[in-house]
């Protein structure tokens, strides 16, 4: 399968536009487990790539590989064309090769976690400078006003003192997508963020990744979101078994699937 | 008969003997008390640092690393500490000067207070890396995992997450070593360091007043427990903030 774009973008993805993510031929094992399969993926500068899949069809990992924190067995992967380098680990599988760059790579993308993992030891708006100042290297004030205006954007300013264990899961998950722009990461990475929160939190949520998705940043969000998808998505992949099952625009995913799994999929998650 | 008992018990002359000058002993016991306070800190301090090491080297470090380190914790803990104050008051630094004889060097001497820190440093050591091993092992995976994600490098990540992440865990522990390292200098008394209890002893055994010395003893290894116990819940206090009370949290 070609990795061309089949989307119709609903902002200004232009085909000139730069590679922020680009993952060829990723194959992830655990052990004799063989998650990832084989998967190619790309997203380019204003894409919001939805991964959808069911139940341990890799699609955490493959976001999990993009920067690292599971080393994939083979494959190539590239951050805003950079390639990160990787070497064997002497059991058949991959180590960042040079640790300088991974750092370098990783501090540029904004992940944000199922479960937030806000830093508990520091208060919301010591989460979202702790980055900035201690590895971006930014001044400690001009740090706090940047964090102060993402808090507020994300509707936590008043919050900003406190501690996450005294914030609702809603609130530390808007914390975290606080704390994951203040990188001012060229791509932002999602790893199910709205399946850990109470179904009445969850709105909040994804109003706050909406607003990021509308306003032309590029994301990679891993979600079982299928109307959320549907509505913030430029383009679409399933993942099914390790693999692309089949990948395309939200309307042509979810409007007129083609392959027999998808078609299954959209009818159980409805 | 009982008036008698208890008035040769409580010695009239307790506050004569305790005076803080000659002929009272009570200067001899708050310099041996000051002695061992600055022997415990000084071990506690010495037996951190390796278990910090050992701690981060058992759960990270390579294989080599990690047997060494496994060697130490389970040599250490299974020794007796006296032995092993013994072995390093005597026989180590016997070995050193054999070996700086035989290199054509000067001999060197061991004082009391270092070989005691050492030793006692030593077998801290081996109890705080696993103390510190355990609370690492507590902080939630996702908290370290958040540092990897936004590019910490692994000495950053050790500095900024997981010691203050697992602090919380591992004070109970830690304030138990402190405690046993405070009354282990106690055992320092056999190669004659003058911490509270030789000095203590000396006092007793020159008066033949027992009962006084060993009660002021006792009174002031306790006082420095009830002190160390308030400053320990403060530092608690402290490492645990941004989680919920303990009370309320049951």
């Amino acid at each position: 399968m070609t990795a061309t774009i089949m989307a119709i973008p609903r902002h200004a993805v232009t085909d000139t536009a730069a590679e922020a993510i680009h993952v060829q031929d990723l194959h992830k094992k655990f052990g004799a487990l063989h998650v990832l399969k084989g998967v190619s993926l790309s997203a380019r500068d204003g894409d919001v790539v939805a991964i959808i899949g069911g139940s341990g069809s890799g699609k955490s990992t493959l976001l999990r590989c993009i920067n690292c924190l599971e080393n994939p067995t083979s494959g190539v992967i590239r951050v805003n064309g950079e390639e990160i380098r990787l070497k064997p680990d002497g059991n058949g599988s991959t180590l960042p090769a040079d640790r300088k760059q991974i750092e370098r790579v990783r501090s540029r993308l904004g992940m944000v976690f199922q479960s937030f993992n806000l830093w508990t030891h520091m208060t919301l708006i010591e989460n979202v400078i702790e980055v900035p100042v201690h590895v971006l290297g930014v001044k400690r004030e001009m740090a706090i006003i940047e964090a102060e205006k993402l808090l507020a954007r994300v509707g936590l300013l008043e919050k900003r003192h406190v501690y996450p264990a005294f914030l609702s899961g809603g609130q530390q998950q808007r914390g975290a997508i606080a704390r994951a722009l203040a990188v001012q990461p060229r791509v932002m990475l999602f790893d199910e963020p709205t399946s850990s929160l109470d179904p009445e939190l969850i709105g909040e949520v994804l109003g706050v990744i909406g607003d990021l998705a509308r306003e032309g940043r590029t994301m990679i969000l891993v979600t079982h979101e299928m109307k959320f998808a549907r509505e913030v998505a430029t383009r679409v992949v399933f993942l099914h078994e390790g693999r692309v099952e089949e990948e395309g625009s939200p309307d042509a995913i979810f409007g007129s699937p083609k392959s027999e799994r998808l078609q299954q999929f959209i009818r159980r998650v409805g | 008969m009982t008036d008698s008992f208890f008035l040769s018990l409580a010695q009239t002359s307790m506050f004569e003997l305790l005076a803080p000058t000659p002929p009272g002993w009570g200067g001899n016991l708050v310099r041996g008390f000051i002695n061992s306070i600055g022997i415990g800190v000084g071990a506690f301090a010495l037996g951190l640092l390796i278990g910090i090491g050992g701690a981060f080297g058992k759960l990270y470090g390579g294989p080599v690393r990690r047997d060494l380190l496994q060697v130490y914790t389970t040599l250490i803990r299974a020794v007796p500490e006296l032995v092993l104050i013994l072995l390093i008051y005597f026989a180590v630094p016997d070995l050193i000067n054999r070996l700086l004889d035989t290199l054509g060097y000067g001999r060197i001497d061991v004082s009391g207070p270092m070989a005691g820190i050492v030793a006692l440093g030593f077998v801290q050591g081996a109890y705080a890396t696993e103390v510190l091993r355990g609370a690492i092992l507590a902080v939630p995976q996702g908290q370290i995992e958040a540092g990897r994600a936004f590019g910490m490098n692994p000495t950053m990540l050790m500095r900024r997450i997981t010691m203050p992440a697992m602090l919380p865990f591992a004070i109970p522990g830690l304030a138990n070593l402190w405690l046993v390292a405070f009354k282990g200098t106690a055992l320092l008394a056999v190669v004659g360091f003058n911490e509270l209890t030789l000095e203590t002893r000396q006092a007793a055994g020159t008066t033949k007043a027992y009962f006084t010395f060993f009660m002021a003893a006792g009174v002031l290894y306790l006082l420095l427990t009830l002190i160390s116990n308030v400053l320990i819940g403060r530092v608690e206090h402290w490492a645990r903030r941004g989680r919920q009370p303990i009370a309320e949290s049951r």
